[in-house]
């Protein structure tokens, strides 16, 4: 029993690390939805973040540089996809799976003219990663029984930028809910006629939506790369860009149920990995096909309706016309 | 063009609102010409006209949606370049739109404060909000909850809201755009109450609307608009409904038309009681009766906007009548019965829709498919699982041929036609399959003067070949000249039908206001 409790344990604090970039990416969603814009770009966005990170973590040896620069090309692509559908009311689907294709590609082709390793970025040293942080008292609680190991696996023990993700969700719950940007915002992905004829820019706020988002894409990104991983990889963010989105979808554009579709989608992953051949109380053990599926399996339960019926915004989708 | 009557009490103070000479195209239209109005501070101002005659436009420029091409607008005297709402905001014009400005999933209180929140944080805008909103709520006797939330709200409450955010920022010149369009008569007779405070507290008032009865029962002074300008000025006390409803409407050259008498035979098509309800529950047909016979055709008339699009598409098996019945060739409609365009065609019906662009065409398909639209599964299409492209080319070569469709080329798109031409096509679709009964909408509108020939030529055809038509449009002459019987509708109920022999510009202009029943459309 003992032995279960620890494996479960562990599965949380997996669970925190696999969630932390799906975590930033809904957040960036829910800005960019919020305010009407589609965002299926988060995946290329953070893509891109992750390679900025990593490439320019190697060149300098300093990850708070490849954080910052990721983050700048982060939003860059936050601009082009503005440009695309808010300034130039293009169809803002395609104009969000233009960027995946084109971070896809431009990441492994700047990365090859740099580093010539097939794509990939140099592996990077300890110092010039984001290390796991050990909170003080770590080795004082350890004596405690349950409290001690929970304290240092779970709540201790992870990178800086984890830390950031967590907080991103009051920031933005705070943002939307409590401020007048937010207010704004909310109002001009339902009705943004109603904004306009209140005499503030439909456009302008949109675009500040969408550079928030590429801030915590940018984030999410550099994780990946010089915080998760030691380098950076093609394709390394592999769909993680969709499954923040669904998690917006079931969150219902709101931060907190976000957060934790975010953390179910973490729990389900990181339960398959540990999970596998190990004996389960009561149940025996699972069968690894049975919890690869697992993920996919309450994906299409809870899209069919199982969360009730989501209520997007009403703007969403459709760019503003006078 | 309008005379600003100065009467002896006003000399000197200057306008509320005056616009002078302002002009506004989009493309190739233009939607307002050379407008000039004044508006006396502290009084109901009316702007009536027909639906496109540009109210909305002109609205939209003087509150800064739109942005004039030409000419000058003065609030108070001062010349101001109106380029955005923040520019009307902050010079105290507030609007009321048509459609509400509202975000459905905020309270009351979060749609006043947008746009003024009166900080970076709600907290520090949120109690001013809520005590204004209490304060204007009394003071202009506008009750509402500042913490429910807007989609809870009725019709009504919103508009009340929207008159609140207009008024919030303490504005001295308040326009409303068709406000009684969706509201119910009582709501409308609590907002006109409302005006009447908000006019006697200093408010100056624009109201926009194509309902000559509200003009007569609470302006002071009226513009009339027709095709994007201003055709006359009165003061309300010194005008009538029929008078405004033919400044509306206006004069044109009548186009004369050689008919021969009617020869009327059997009830072909009728209406008893018909009654229809939208989804909100505003009701926009009430109680209309018709019969139209075999070689006759009964034109509907009307001030636009008065019911006739309902009406077609209630008939046309668009929009589920929900009282009375249709009888189609001996068939009945009733609520009960399931109906849509195509159980209704299959009746014996066709139509010839109002709206060609929305309705009568698909205007990125090629002209032959156009021509087989809503027949496809006959025979003209070819016969068996595939479509017969030579069948339908050929199908659509003859009736070009047969109805003289300019340039007589099946292969091009709809939209690429002119809008006669494009008429064309629908009515050589409609006609070709030699109908008994047949309901035409504007079948002239934003049609040239050849094709308005041949067109009422056709209708008048049609009709001496045995067909029972009804003719709706907002045309009097077209009405006056190719119906045997003309029926008037105003709000939604059918105020008459008299015969052609009968009628007259008066009398039909004095029904078109409603003037048959006893006292006003409410």
């Amino acid at each position: 029993m003992a032995d279960f409790l620890y494996q479960l344990l562990l599965t949380f604090d997996a669970t925190l690390r696999i969630a932390a970039p799906l975590i930033l990416c809904a957040m960036a969603g829910i800005f960019a939805e919020r305010s009407g814009v589609i965002d299926i770009s988060l995946e290329g966005k953070m893509l891109t973040g992750a390679f900025v990170a990593a490439a320019v973590a190697a060149l300098s040896g300093s990850p708070w540089l490849g954080l910052i620069c990721a983050i700048f090309a982060s939003i860059f692509m936050s601009l082009v996809h503005g440009f695309a559908c808010i300034t130039h009311k293009g169809n803002q689907v395609i104009s969000g799976v233009a960027i995946n294709i084109l971070a896809s590609g431009l990441t492994v082709v700047i990365g090859i003219a740099l580093f010539r390793r097939g794509g990939q970025t140099p592996t990077l040293g300890r110092d010039e990663r984001f290390k796991p942080l050990d909170w003080i008292g770590t080795e004082t609680l350890d004596a405690v029984p349950l409290l001690g190991v929970i304290y240092r696996q779970l709540i201790s023990g992870h990178n800086v930028l984890v830390y950031l993700a967590l907080l991103a969700v009051p920031l933005t719950a705070f943002i939307i809910y409590r401020t007048r940007f937010g207010l704004r915002m909310r109002a001009v992905g339902e009705v943004p006629e109603a904004v306009d004829s209140a005499g503030v820019s439909v456009t302008w706020l949109r675009y500040r939506a969408l550079i928030i988002g590429g801030v915590f894409c940018g984030i999410a990104g550099a994780y990946l790369s010089v915080a998760q991983g030691g380098n950076f990889v093609r394709e390394m963010s592999a769909g993680k860009g969709y499954i923040a989105l669904a998690a917006v979808i079931f969150g219902n554009w709101r931060p907190l149920r976000a957060f934790m579709a975010c953390l179910m989608f973490g729990f389900l992953e990181a339960a398959t990995s540990r999970l596998q051949g190990v004996d389960l109380p009561l149940i025996g053990e699972v069968p690894t096909q049975l919890m690869l599926a697992l993920p996919y399996v309450l994906t299409v339960l809870l899209l069919a309706g199982f969360i009730g019926r989501p209520s997007p915004p009403a703007a969403i989708g459709q760019p503003y016309h006078k | 063009m309008t005379d600003t009557n100065k009467d002896g009490s006003g000399g000197a103070a200057p306008y509320a609102l005056e616009l002078k000479g302002v002009s506004k195209s989009f493309g190739l239209i233009r939607a307002n010409r050379d407008i000039t109005l004044a508006v006396r501070p502290g009084s109901i101002h009316g702007i009536i006209g027909e639906n496109g005659a540009g109210k909305s436009t002109l609205m939209n420029i003087v509150y800064g949606m739109h942005v004039r091409d030409e000419g000058e607008i003065l609030v108070g005297g001062e010349p101001v370049d109106m380029r955005s709402s923040a520019d009307a905001i902050s010079h105290g014009i507030g609007m009321v739109h048509q459609h509400f400005m509202l975000v459905p999933t905020f309270t009351v209180l979060e749609n006043v404060m947008l746009g003024s929140e009166g900080g970076a944080l709600l907290r520090e805008g949120r109690q001013a909000a809520r005590d204004r909103i209490v304060e204007l709520s009394e003071r202009y006797n506008l009750r509402i909850d500042p913490d429910a939330l807007v989609g809870d709200l009725n019709v009504g409450q919103r508009q009340r809201v929207e008159i609140i955010k207009a008024l919030k920022g303490g504005a001295k010149i308040l326009i409303l755009d068709e406000p009684t369009g969706v509201l119910t008569p009582q709501e409308a007779e609590q907002l006109f109450e409302i005006l009447k405070v908000l006019r006697d507290r200093g408010v100056s008032v624009l109201l926009i609307t194509h309902k000559l009865a509200e003009i007569m029962e609470i302006t002071d002074a009226v513009d009339i608009m027709r095709q994007g300008q201003i055709v006359g000025h009165r003061k309300t006390a010194e005008t009538s409904p029929a008078e405004l409803a033919e400044l509306m409407v206006g004069r044109k050259v009548l186009l004369e038309v050689e008919r021969t008498e009617a020869n009327p035979g059997d009830v072909q098509f009728s209406a008893s009681g018909l009654g229809y309800t939208n989804s909100q529950g505003v009701v926009e047909l009430q109680d209309i009766s018709f019969e139209v016979r075999a070689g006759e055709i009964l034109g509907v008339a009307g001030v636009s906007g008065n019911g006739q699009t309902q009406l077609m598409e209630v008939l046309a098996g668009m929009r589920h009548l929900t009282a009375g019945s249709i009888s189609i060739l001996g068939t009945e409609v009733t609520p009960a019965t399931e109906t849509n365009p195509r159980i209704i065609r299959d009746l014996g019906l066709r139509h010839i829709p109002e709206d060609r662009h929305q309705h009568g065409l698909i205007l990125h398909f090629e002209a032959r498919e156009n021509m087989i639209l809503g027949v496809q599964d006959s025979d003209l299409a070819g016969t068996g699982f595939l479509m017969d492209p030579a069948a339908i080319e050929a199908n659509c070569r003859e009736k070009m041929r047969d109805y003289d469709v300019r340039p007589d080329a099946p292969r091009h798109f709809a939209k690429n036609f002119s809008g006669g031409n494009q008429q064309k096509i629908v009515i050589a679709r409609e006609f070709s399959a030699n109908p008994v009964v047949l309901l035409v909408g504007q079948p002239t509108r934003g049609v040239d003067v050849g094709a308005i020939e041949f067109i009422h030529k056709q209708l008048l055809a049609l009709r001496d070949a045995g067909c029972a038509i009804l003719l709706v449009s907002v045309e009097l002459d077209e009405i006056m000249s190719l119906s045997d019987r003309i029926m008037v509708l105003c709000d939604g109920h059918n105020v008459g039908i008299v015969d052609r022999a009968e009628a007259d510009r008066q009398t039909l202009g004095l029904m078109m206001a409603g003037q048959k029943r006893e006292g006003h459309a409410a």
